[in-house]
């Protein structure tokens, strides 16, 4: 199995949920985030004076995937993250060694 | 109130109108100053919202209780040129309930209080310099000194009728020199003295929150129509009028000269440049109101809106901490409004003197307006720093640094602000330390 991640603008969302469901995935976890890449956040101005502001808003995604499929889930979540703008965000993947569901005890790609 | 006592066949009688116009004004005076708290209140960090919001609060309670014991006397009251004194007034006692401030239509009471809300606010104008770091017992000090050795002779000089400021002929209608300049310099004076916040120029020190400076500066606007148009004590002749006119007039400038400047200069019209304008322009239409035209108002407006936007900067150049601008708003802006009736006056309005672009384009305006200002800007510069100098010495100005940086409202007020704490709330959703807190809460109930 492994952990995709996701870290991308919060605009995105719901495009990033559609396109998942329509995957196939019954479930993620969505968690506010912060955070800069390349662009270092934005600018602002009160009474003449500047600030940079660093850490700009994102939303991180988590979503548990079997390994065949993995790949195809992380195309899946590019494609509806992507504005082609500066500022779109990063995914990546993790090997996970198991998972269980909690209500049930299941565990391993049936907890999925 | 400059308006000077005319001599009518009649003795004036009481006149309900102005009087119940009157006790409105005074009302939307004092709302003016928890006005003040929120245009303040928002601009500081979360840590230090409640000490701004207590330092114009406090003034409501110390400067009415000493306008009462001997502050109306003492600036109203009939003296010299420098101060005043009528040992009648001292707590108010022996003055007739429809006893009439002499040559209008309003009961002493009437002026007094009014009067009185213009003290409370005055201390409090200063205290958004000294943002996040006075001790808040030494503030309260500072504002009852301030307002007995500062404000109250400066009122005497501009607004009594035996003062040498009122005499010379020198025109404020509604309080720049007395409440403006002599906020501004009086700000400017104790900074010097007690110095930078910690991390000034260093750490960001964004306002947080907006949404409140808005809700104050319109607080602020709404109250000001009773500040200046009350100012003629009562409405007869047109003059309140004209002054309410000019003060919305003025202020709707300079909001936008302000935000035209910021947008050339910094790209973006700001929230925080539409309020700063507004009030800006507020500031120097009060001394000015009464004696321009709503066209001279107008360009009151949108030279103040520039000026004070372009002086905002000035506290990173030259380095000293006016943490939210009283220097760069209250004070140039007091002096643009004051010195420019000396070129705007139409000697048709408040008084018949008339500013270089009226009349017989004469200067002797100007140099009346010239000495009235820089008077009232010394006096107050230092007076108000010697005070702040003595109270440092004795009581300490400062808080101690490590609670300036832990957040002044904890040291000095055992509060917060806000309750950013848990997602649940409470305490089944909260953590072992709320609920450890709440129990203890419930053993100090017990």
């Amino acid at each position: 199995m492994r952990l995709i991640t996701a870290v991308v603008k919060p605009h995105r969302l719901d495009e990033i949920k559609e396109a998942l469901q329509a995957f196939g995935v019954h479930g993620l976890t969505v968690t506010e985030a912060s955070g800069y890449g390349r662009q270092r956040g934005h600018t602002e101005v009160y009474r003449g004076a500047e600030y940079t502001v660093d850490l700009v808003p994102k939303i991180r995604i988590e979503v548990l995937a079997e390994d065949e499929d993995a790949e195809q889930l992380i195309d899946v979540i590019v494609k509806a993250a992507r504005t082609g703008k500066i500022g779109d965000g990063k995914v990546w993947s993790l090997p996970v060694e198991t998972a269980v569901r909690v209500r049930t005890g299941e565990r391993g790609p049936d907890a999925l | 109130m400059a308006a000077a006592i005319t001599l009518a066949a009649e003795a004036p009688r009481l006149s309900s109108a102005n009087t119940g116009f009157m006790l409105i004004c005074s009302a939307l005076v004092l709302l003016m100053t928890p006005g003040l708290a929120f245009f303040y209140g928002g601009m500081v960090r979360v840590k230090s919202t409640l000490n701004m919001l207590m330092m114009s609060f406090i003034s409501i309670g110390i400067v009415t209780l000493l306008w009462v014991l001997y502050g109306f006397s003492l600036a109203f009251g009939s003296g010299s040129a420098f101060i005043g004194w009528n040992a009648d007034w001292l707590g108010l006692s022996h003055i007739g309930l429809t006893e009439l401030w002499p040559g209008y239509t309003i009961p002493v009471f009437v002026f007094m209080v009014f009067q009185m809300m213009f003290a409370i606010i005055t201390p409090a104008l200063i205290s958004g310099a000294l943002a996040d770091r006075v001790k808040f017992s030494a503030w309260a000090l500072f504002v009852a000194l301030w307002a007995t050795v500062v404000y109250i002779p400066v009122a005497h000089w501009v607004w009594a009728s035996d003062g040498w400021a009122f005499k010379l002929g020198v025109i404020d209608f509604a309080g720049g020199t007395a409440v403006h300049i002599n906020a501004g310099a009086a700000a400017l004076g104790v900074i010097l003295v007690i110095g930078k916040r910690v991390g000034f120029k260093k750490d960001p020190m964004r306002p947080h929150s907006l949404p409140l400076v808005m809700l104050g500066a319109g607080l602020l606007w709404f109250g000001w129509f009773g500040f200046n148009a009350g100012s003629w004590l009562g409405n007869d002749d047109g003059v309140g009028a004209l002054m309410f006119v000019n003060t919305q007039v003025a202020t709707a400038a300079a909001m936008l000269a302000w935000l035209a400047y910021e947008k050339i200069r910094h790209g973006a019209c700001t929230t925080l440049g539409a309020a700063s304008g507004a009030v800006a322009g507020l500031v120097a239409i009060t001394p000015s109101g009464g004696a321009v035209s709503p066209l001279g108002a107008i360009a009151v407006g949108v030279i103040a809106g520039v000026a004070c936007a372009a002086a905002v900067g000035l506290k990173f150049k030259f380095g000293y901490d006016d943490s939210l601008d009283v220097v760069g708003v209250h004070m140039v802006g007091g002096i643009v409004g004051s010195l420019l009736i000396g070129f705007f006056a139409t000697g048709k309005g408040q008084s018949d003197a008339a500013g270089v672009f009226y009349g017989d384009h004469s200067f002797d305006q100007l140099w009346k307006q010239c000495a009235g200002v820089f008077a009232v800007l010394a006096y107050s510069l230092l007076a108000s720093a010697v005070l702040a100098f003595l109270l440092d010495k004795t009581l300490g100005m400062r808080v101690p640094e490590d609670e300036e940086v832990s957040g002044i409202d904890q040291s000095q007020h055992a509060e917060t602000a806000y309750d950013f704490s848990g997602t649940g709330g409470g305490v089944v959703g909260g953590s072992t330390a709320q609920a450890l807190a709440a129990a203890k809460i419930k053993k100090v109930d017990a």
